[in-house]
């Protein structure tokens, strides 16, 4: 971790003196990111700090937006919110940027908000929870579905089972937290009963107490585990070891490759709501999202020979709205602003963007597609 | 009621088995040498971190454990050699903070070898639960249980049985009388560190197809180690095993019979009540110094 922010340090302060010393960069456009390429947050963080990189340099090739290359300044917050509050002042007061897509976790992205506020620069986070866009902040925006959506997609998913009684098991993470307070919100909407719930610290290595609670708890028909990182992963593993029979349910929080490799087989059977993009190869040709999904998720593997998340497309559809509204409307941060509110139809790796004035996501329940794992792959589970 | 008490135990017993191993660790170069070294968390980051890597190059497990083991010690005795020998003399806060920053470098050259992301190692005998009256139970627990026994009685019998076991105990109860009856200091020292690595490489091997693994799995491992250390008396081999053992049970119970959200709450409860009790810890001297 020092050695990652001694190196990122030592390059901002050499991007300092390139500028100070020329205008040889003077007419490129500065596009910031704060995002958590190390640290627990690493699996959110570094396909997105890949991504960033990855289409700038194309866009740039291309001859940058509207004649103007971009410059990408990254900092590496590590998961922690204190350090990303601190390289988002940076971003603002020294690298003077025109927007910022980054943001890697709701934790983060949520101390960062006040300062883009007050700068009026707009921010595109890649943080999950629906407190990001709710109530509507002015400059702040997010790509990744939002939990909300996420629990009313699987309450959706347990009602065609008929499965109405269910347990929660969740992270004490940003995420874990939001998540299960938006599923206790929107649970009676659709005749879904919540008989028990349990937590865990998102560093837990040990779920099976809180496990065995649960399956003592007659009635439970399905259980869902809000969270992201190790910890569903460990949920997992936990709870085929108990034995517990019904059906689990994840979170898009875990919609990477990695989560499957570590539950291993446990992870079979086990639905989650998720972007396209996972099942790109999968999705039917007349599926308006998949020369795009199917376009990045071949770069991203060819490029950087990792299998592709929904992380990094999260990315790279920020990167997208951004340089949309770039395109329309300049480099003004205000009217860069304007422009990425009138999002339209924009096709993407999470959905299909329609941003308003009150909708600073633009995502609908149809962006999301519930997915099974089978034989250790992704699967549509509709 | 049997079956869940179980469940619980050996949730706990688990995961305290490692708190336990790691707080061994401590106790053994603080007896030797005074120092507290916060990198130890960071050898058992190593242990499974080199298992997952050479595994994963097509190394056999005893093998790829052993060139863990091997790597382990070889780390704990370049952090002795270069970064705490030097200043031997220097105060005890100082020697603390250059065992934070080892572990810092530690930490980033494991995240530029290894990469950033979470690793896994196969269970030893496969994940099959076994039921035992009612409750069911990993094979890899028992191997962590069974290789926490093995552990403990290995450094008791080479503390109180080999000659080089007995001048480690010397060096920490008098260093100047062990060095006028002859014992190479020095090389005691290293020895210490190399041990206490090479038994928190040992947990970090067994315990990784339990936990996973990542470069900074040990910054949560040295500070529940510490706690451990501290609940079982600071000094005493025996008693931070048992220290951790208690913590891991303590944080099992309040999360299966208590609430889930305050067990970390109930575990650091448990500490105060025990140091408000016997201020040395439980096997621990209460106001024994040892400089």
């Amino acid at each position: 971790m020092t050695l990652h922010k001694s190196l990122a340090i030592a390059a901002g302060l050499l991007m300092g003196a390139t500028s100070l010393f020329g205008g040889a960069q003077a007419q490129d456009i500065k596009v910031g990111a704060v995002l958590s390429v190390t640290g627990p947050g690493a699996f959110l963080g570094d396909p997105a700090d890949k991504t960033l990189r990855m289409y700038v340099d194309e866009i740039n090739a291309k001859g940058g937006v509207k004649g103007r290359k971009l410059q990408l300044v990254i900092y590496d917050d590590g998961g922690d919110a204190g350090k990303a509050r601190t390289f988002a002042t940076r971003l603002v007061e020294e690298d003077k940027i025109v927007a910022m897509v980054g943001g890697s976790s709701t934790g983060t992205t949520m101390a960062m908000v006040p300062i883009f506020e007050e700068a009026q620069i707009p921010f595109i986070s890649l943080g999950g929870a629906v407190v990001i866009i709710e109530p509507v902040k002015k400059f702040v925006f997010k790509t990744p579905h939002t939990d909300r959506m996420a629990c009313e997609k699987i309450f959706t998913d347990l009602k065609q089972r008929n499965l109405t009684r269910i347990a929660l098991i969740s992270g004490t993470d940003g995420f874990g937290k939001s998540m299960r307070d938006q599923c206790a919100a929107v649970n009676a909407k659709y005749g879904v009963e919540i008989l028990a719930e349990e937590t865990y610290g998102p560093r837990d290595t040990d779920m099976t107490p809180q496990l065995t609670n649960l399956k003592a708890k007659a009635g439970v028909q399905a259980v869902i585990n809000p969270g992201f990182g190790q910890g569903p992963a460990i949920v997992t593993r936990n709870f085929r070891q108990l034995g517990f029979a019904v059906p689990l349910y994840q979170s898009h929080g875990v919609a990477s490759k990695q989560y499957i490799d570590l539950a291993g087989d446990a992870a079979n059977g086990v639905r989650l709501p998720a972007a396209a993009l996972l099942v790109a190869d999968k999705l039917a040709a007349s599926d308006p999202q998949k020369a795009v999904a199917s376009a990045y998720a071949t770069k991203f593997q060819t490029i950087t020979k990792e299998p592709v998340s929904t992380f990094g497309g999260h990315a790279f559809d920020g990167l997208m709205i951004l340089v949309g509204a770039m395109e329309r409307g300049g480099f003004d941060p205000k009217v860069i602003r304007d422009e990425i509110e009138k999002t339209k139809g924009l096709i993407g790796t999470a959905g299909v963007f329609n941003m308003s004035a009150s909708d600073h996501m633009g995502l609908d329940l149809s962006a999301f597609k519930m997915l099974e794992i089978r034989n250790g792959d992704w699967a549509l589970a509709e | 009621m049997l079956a869940q008490f179980l469940q619980f135990a050996m949730s706990g017993l688990t995961v305290g088995a490692v708190y336990g191993i790691v707080a061994l660790g401590f106790t053994l170069i603080y007896n030797a040498s005074g120092v507290m070294n916060f990198a130890q968390g960071e050898f058992v980051m190593i242990g499974g971190m080199v298992t997952v890597s050479a595994v994963g190059a097509g190394v056999p497990l005893p093998l790829a454990a052993l060139i863990a083991v091997i790597v382990a010690a070889s780390v704990g005795v370049l952090l002795q050699r270069l970064a705490i020998e030097p200043v031997r003399d220097a105060p005890p806060v100082v020697l603390i903070i250059i065992t934070v920053g080892a572990a810092l470098v530690i930490r980033g050259v494991a995240q530029i070898v290894f990469g950033k992301q979470l690793h896994k190692l196969s269970d030893f005998s496969g994940d099959t639960p076994l039921a035992f009256l009612g409750a069911s139970i990993l094979p890899q627990a028992l191997w962590v249980l069974a290789g926490t026994v093995l552990i403990v009685t290995l450094v008791w019998l080479f503390l109180n049985l080999t000659m080089l076991g007995k001048a480690l105990i010397a060096t920490s109860a008098n260093r100047l009388a062990a060095k006028l009856v002859g014992i190479n200091i020095s090389f005691i020292l290293a020895l210490a560190f190399a041990l206490s690595a090479v038994i928190g490489a040992a947990a970090g091997i067994l315990v990784t197809p339990i936990t996973f693994t990542y470069a900074e799995v040990g910054t949560l491992l040295a500070l529940k180690g510490f706690a451990a250390l501290v609940l079982g008396g600071l000094g005493s081999p025996l008693g931070a095993v048992i220290g951790g053992l208690l913590l891991g049970l303590s944080e099992a119970f309040a999360a299966g019979y208590l609430s889930s959200t305050y067990k970390d709450a109930v575990a650091l409860l448990l500490m105060i009540a025990v140091l408000l009790l016997r201020p040395g810890g439980i096997l621990g001297h209460a106001g024994a110094e040892r400089v």
